[in-house]
């Protein structure tokens, strides 16, 4: 029977909308990159020396970025707050404040790229902080949620579903480390294919298990489908960027059919890597209970 | 305790980004102070115009070449508005007579330990009708390039030198042009607007003034050069294999020709 998630679910909803403007904000960066945006406006904080530069060509893409990721900034930073006024666990209250750090990080590590002319270990950093700071507010987000707070004393999950869970979601951090190696330093696919085949993998081997799995929560089988769902449209996304950037390969770039494959490409990367987190975080949950049934304290604690 | 190790990061990588951006630019400074001072030592060499020789020629190509590609510019009315036919990439252009304009052609070897006086006079780069005319520019080292914007749209001018220092730097509708200068020899610095991402141009940064660019009809002329063995060398964006490079030894007053050939890369 679920718990209510109380006040903690106020913040709840309030970390899912954070979740979802960086989501958003992962595909505007992508949109710079993609457009080869990065250093058309060549100051930074301001644009320009203005908060509202020209709107003109690339401009928009880099100057909105940068709108939408003050934006993000202000909503961690009332996150951060929340949490640590309304969670009694210290270790999601801990993540509100390294969230709030490493959006701080990574509006610095912006800054750095257009200031350094985008040398391309710091654009592979800022892309993967990204994609850090993402799970993070997805952490948050879960971690709060009705789902989370749900007890699951008749479900059943083992260590090994736990374990692959985690290894899934770490060979999906590791390919986005890749593709963005592959994407700001113009170095060879063959590290960032073999990377697709590891993830695809785990991928399916935990899917596997976690449908061959019984009494699981729908949390985690949700989850599980999400995950093949997205990665199978991620390798065709994956495939028809590459078909395009050699079928445009004497064009004259950025072309948009290109732009917007890429763009698709790091958004569902992100998304999955989002389910990789939750289904870790999620059979972790299933097993530390199931593994301690004695333990009913509930599964989010909130200050009176 | 959460503030200290969630600030940690931020505020290490702000110290970061102050004292590397302050370091560079003290390093680079220096180097370039010091390209000034031995340029500066050197005796200036003057070539008598009577014995003054020449180099001519054009730069062919061989076998097929990628279709010209229309620049997009629909999406920027600002852009597109200034222009009443469509506009082409300018990356390879043929001409009629099966040559090639946009070619870059210089003195690559036979003057070394000679210095030519620095023109006073700016070389000229314009951005215009969201294009950078010329596209192919040659300058001496250290020769002022005037750079102007006649568009009533925004540029950002963003040279990407490996040898010589990078900038990138606003240019409003107008403002007064900027005067730049290439302290070191580089052939080529590629210039691009990154607001306009399909304008780019390149400037070849020589130690001597003896270059020329192929036109409409392919041709190019090397004037004034003093007496001896040169190796005259050539530089396409796109295509890169074929006779790159030719010697040639030139008497007093002689006037010599070389042709070249591309083709695109197999």
């Amino acid at each position: 029977m679920p718990t209510s998630i109380g006040s903690a679910g106020s913040y709840h909803y309030f970390a899912v909308l954070t979740a979802c403007f960086t989501f958003l904000l992962i595909v505007a960066g992508a949109l710079v990159t993609g457009n080869e945006a990065g250093l058309s406006v060549p100051d930074w904080p301001l644009s320009y020396g203005s908060l509202n530069p020209p709107w003109e060509g690339n401009i928009r893409y880099e100057h909105g970025h940068r709108m939408v990721a003050a934006f993000v900034g202000l909503l961690t930073l009332a996150l951060a707050v929340w949490v640590w006024k309304k969670e009694t666990r210290g270790s999601v209250r801990k993540l509100g404040w390294i969230a709030l750090g490493v959006v701080v990080a990574q509006g610095i590590l912006g800054g750095i790229t257009v200031l350094w002319y985008l040398p391309a270990p710091i654009s592979v950093l800022h892309a993967c902080l990204a994609q850090t700071f993402f799970c993070l507010v997805v952490c948050l987000a879960w971690l709060s949620s009705p789902v989370w707070a749900r007890r699951h004393g008749e479900a059943n999950c083992d260590h090994g579903l736990n374990r692959l869970a985690m290894a899934t979601a770490g060979a999906v951090y590791l390919q986005l480390l890749l593709g963005a190696i592959f994407r700001h330093t113009q170095s060879g696919i063959l590290p960032h294919l073999l990377g697709a085949l590891l993830v695809t993998l785990l991928a399916f081997l935990l899917i596997a298990r976690v449908f061959r799995s019984h009494r699981l929560p729908s949390g985690l089988t949700v989850a599980a489908t999400s995950l093949g769902i997205l990665l199978a449209l991620q390798l065709l996304l994956g495939l028809a960027s590459w078909l395009l950037r050699l079928a445009t390969a004497d064009a004259v770039q950025p072309q948009f059919p290109v732009v917007a494959v890429t763009t698709a490409h790091v958004a569902v990367g992100a998304l999955i890597l989002a389910a990789g987190v939750i289904l870790a975080l999620q059979s972790f949950r299933v097993r530390s209970e199931t593994s301690r049934p004695e333990s009913r304290t509930p599964a989010t604690a909130v200050n009176p | 305790m959460h503030w200290k190790n969630t600030l940690c990061l931020p505020v290490a990588l702000l110290a970061a980004l102050f004292a590397g951006a302050c370091g560079s630019v003290d390093i680079d400074d220096e180097d370039l102070d010091a390209v000034d001072g031995t340029e500066a030592a050197a005796v200036v060499t003057r070539v008598d115009p009577a014995t003054a020789a020449t180099v001519n020629g054009k730069v062919y190509f061989e076998g097929d070449l990628p279709r010209a590609r229309r620049l997009a510019m629909d999406a920027e009315p600002a852009c597109a508005g200034l222009h009443t036919k469509p506009v082409y990439s300018e990356v390879v252009v043929p001409n009629d007579n099966e040559t090639l304009r946009h070619v870059f052609v210089y003195v690559k070897e036979g003057l070394e330990g000679k210095r030519f006086e620095t023109p006073t006079e700016p070389a000229i780069l314009d951005q215009k009708g969201c294009i950078y005319l010329p596209h192919m520019l040659g300058v001496q080292i250290n020769q002022p390039v005037r750079i102007l914007n006649s568009d009533p749209t925004t540029h950002n001018v963003h040279p990407t030198p490996r040898n010589n220092r990078e900038w990138n730097e606003s240019m409003a509708p107008n403002v007064p042009p900027k005067m730049k200068k290439f302290p070191r020899e580089e052939v080529m610095i590629p210039v691009k607007c990154n607001v306009h991402p399909w304008m780019k141009s390149y400037i070849g940064v020589l130690p001597h003034p003896f270059f020329s660019v192929t036109g409409a009809d392919g041709s190019f002329e090397i004037t004034g050069l003093p007496p001896g063995e040169y190796t005259i060398g050539i530089w396409h964006e796109f295509l890169k294999e074929g006779v790159t490079t030719h010697k040639v030894t030139l008497a007093a007053s002689e006037s010599k020709s070389v042709d070249f050939t591309l083709k695109q890369a197999s």
